[in-house]
């Protein structure tokens, strides 16, 4: 049985664990802690080392989503789960301005771990007070050829158009990778 | 789509920058706890701005730039025409009491010297309503918004917020952008600014920068800002740095292990169908 996984990161209530109850066929493993502090209570609970859902692709393959803890002081899971990663999405919380600095840092932090392909999800979208993926793309200094695709984490379609644009983007490195080895030889 | 929030997490040079990238046309209210102001913004250029205490109308303007005196601006405004800005410069170049470039750039002054007002706004309310523009009767005046973000971020005088921007002088280094050169001809930079930009080159940390300029940290991350926020430079991790001290990242980082497209493919088959 082969193994992949696809890390889903991004700032605290980006939308990351309902990004994959959206498309796991198990129940979301979530390692949640209630909320403590003040400043943070727009939500009831936090993820605090991952979240965990699962594909089946076929008999001999599955994969594997991977949430990271939004809070940077849980920052120490974020190298350990991006290990062997076949891509990244970053969330962001289109209507929460006040993220965005959060969003561009772990941006930062994910692509220094290794070269994998990521694109950018723009959480939200169905709300009134979203930014528009192309304002996001300029706020969060995305370079042009990354795709920021608009997204509602609660909607499995949006969910699956996310992966599937991930997935793209794996795909064009590789024919870029083969037609450059190709040239060597 | 709205573009709304607060100075205290989108500051004014991020916004202009925005708003000069994505060239975009509409208005950009700003409102403190005792202050507010408009901008105007076409095709990502800056055409108008009066703020709740100053109206922007033309007498205003000329009286503030010392072409008109408070007594002729208040009899100008008391005529049905001194209300049209676009007629009463028409009257007044006729008259004889200005020149057309007095106008030209009585209204540009007018308009920075708001604009550079907002850079020392840390908090408050904005919200950019698109394709509003001012009334008719205006006279605009087109002013590109790269040297005014330039400026901008040589008032800034905010230590924590240059440290969130630029975080690690160490292992940052920068790069021209893409058209940087037409970017450069357009703005007038400082001496500093010119220091810094004859280091610019993915072999030199910030850091490496700084030490070469005799700058400290908050002169170089304000420069550094400036330049990254008016389009000139990025940010990259320095070439030459990476192996030696461990740090991965885009050049040099282990590549993961071989994945083959087969694989993929497999995996976009089956999320099509979930």
């Amino acid at each position: 049985m082969q193994a992949v996984k696809i890390v889903i990161t991004g700032p605290f209530n980006a939308g990351k664990t309902q990004f994959i109850r959206a498309v796991s066929e198990i129940d979301v493993v979530s390692t949640e802690s209630k909320i403590t502090d003040p400043a943070e209570r727009i939500k009831e609970e936090t993820t605090v080392a991952m979240d965990f859902g699962r594909i089946t692709i076929e008999d001999d393959l599955v994969l594997y989503l991977f949430g990271t803890p939004g809070q940077r002081r849980f920052d120490f899971m974020w190298e350990i789960l991006s290990e062997g990663m076949l891509g990244f999405i970053v969330m962001v919380d289109s209507t929460r301005p006040e993220t965005f600095r959060e969003a561009r840092y772990i941006l930062q932090v994910f692509r220094s771990y290794a070269p994998t392909p990521y694109v950018v999800a723009a959480n939200k979208q169905d709300l009134s007070e979203a930014w528009s993926p192309e304002d996001l793309r300029i706020a969060l200094k995305v370079d042009p050829e990354v795709k920021v695709i608009p997204c509602v984490a609660t909607d499995k379609e949006q969910v699956k158009n996310v992966l599937l644009e991930l997935l793209y983007t794996i795909l064009e490195r590789l024919e870029l990778e083969e037609a450059g080895a190709e040239m060597e030889h | 789509m709205a573009l709304k929030g607060n100075l205290r997490d989108f500051s004014t040079t991020q916004l202009l920058n925005l708003i000069h990238l994505a060239r975009k046309t509409g208005c950009l209210t700003v409102r403190t706890s005792s202050e507010a102001a408009r901008l105007y913004f076409r095709d990502g250029k800056l055409i108008h701005a009066h703020t709740a205490n100053h109206d922007g109308h033309l007498a205003t303007m000329l009286v503030k730039a010392g072409k008109l005196t408070n007594e002729q601006a208040q009899k100008i405004m008391a005529r049905p025409e001194g209300r049209n800005d676009v007629q009463l410069g028409m009257l007044l170049i006729k008259a004889g009491h200005v020149s057309r470039e007095d106008i030209i750039q009585s209204v540009r002054r007018y308009m920075l010297d708001i604009v550079y007002t907002l850079f020392g706004w840390y908090d408050g309310e904005f919200e950019f309503t698109p394709d509003a523009l001012p009334s008719a009767d205006r006279i605009l005046i087109p002013v590109n918004l790269e040297q005014v973000i330039l400026e901008g971020s040589r008032r800034l005088q905010e230590h924590e917020r240059l440290q969130d921007e630029l975080p690690d002088l160490d292992h940052t280094a920068l790069r021209f952008t893409n058209g940087a050169d037409a970017r450069l001809r357009a703005v007038n930079l400082t001496v500093e600014e010119w220091r810094v930009i004859s280091f610019v080159s993915p072999r030199n940390t910030i850091r490496v920068i700084a030490q070469a300029n005799n700058m400290d940290d908050f002169q170089v991350r304000k420069v550094v800002y400036g330049l990254i926020q008016a389009g000139i430079v990025e940010l990259v991790r320095p070439t030459g740095q990476m192996a030696a001290l461990g740090v991965p990242g885009e050049f040099g980082a282990e590549k993961p292990p071989a994945i083959k497209r087969s694989l993929i493919e497999r995996l976009i088959n089956r999320i099509k169908r979930i």
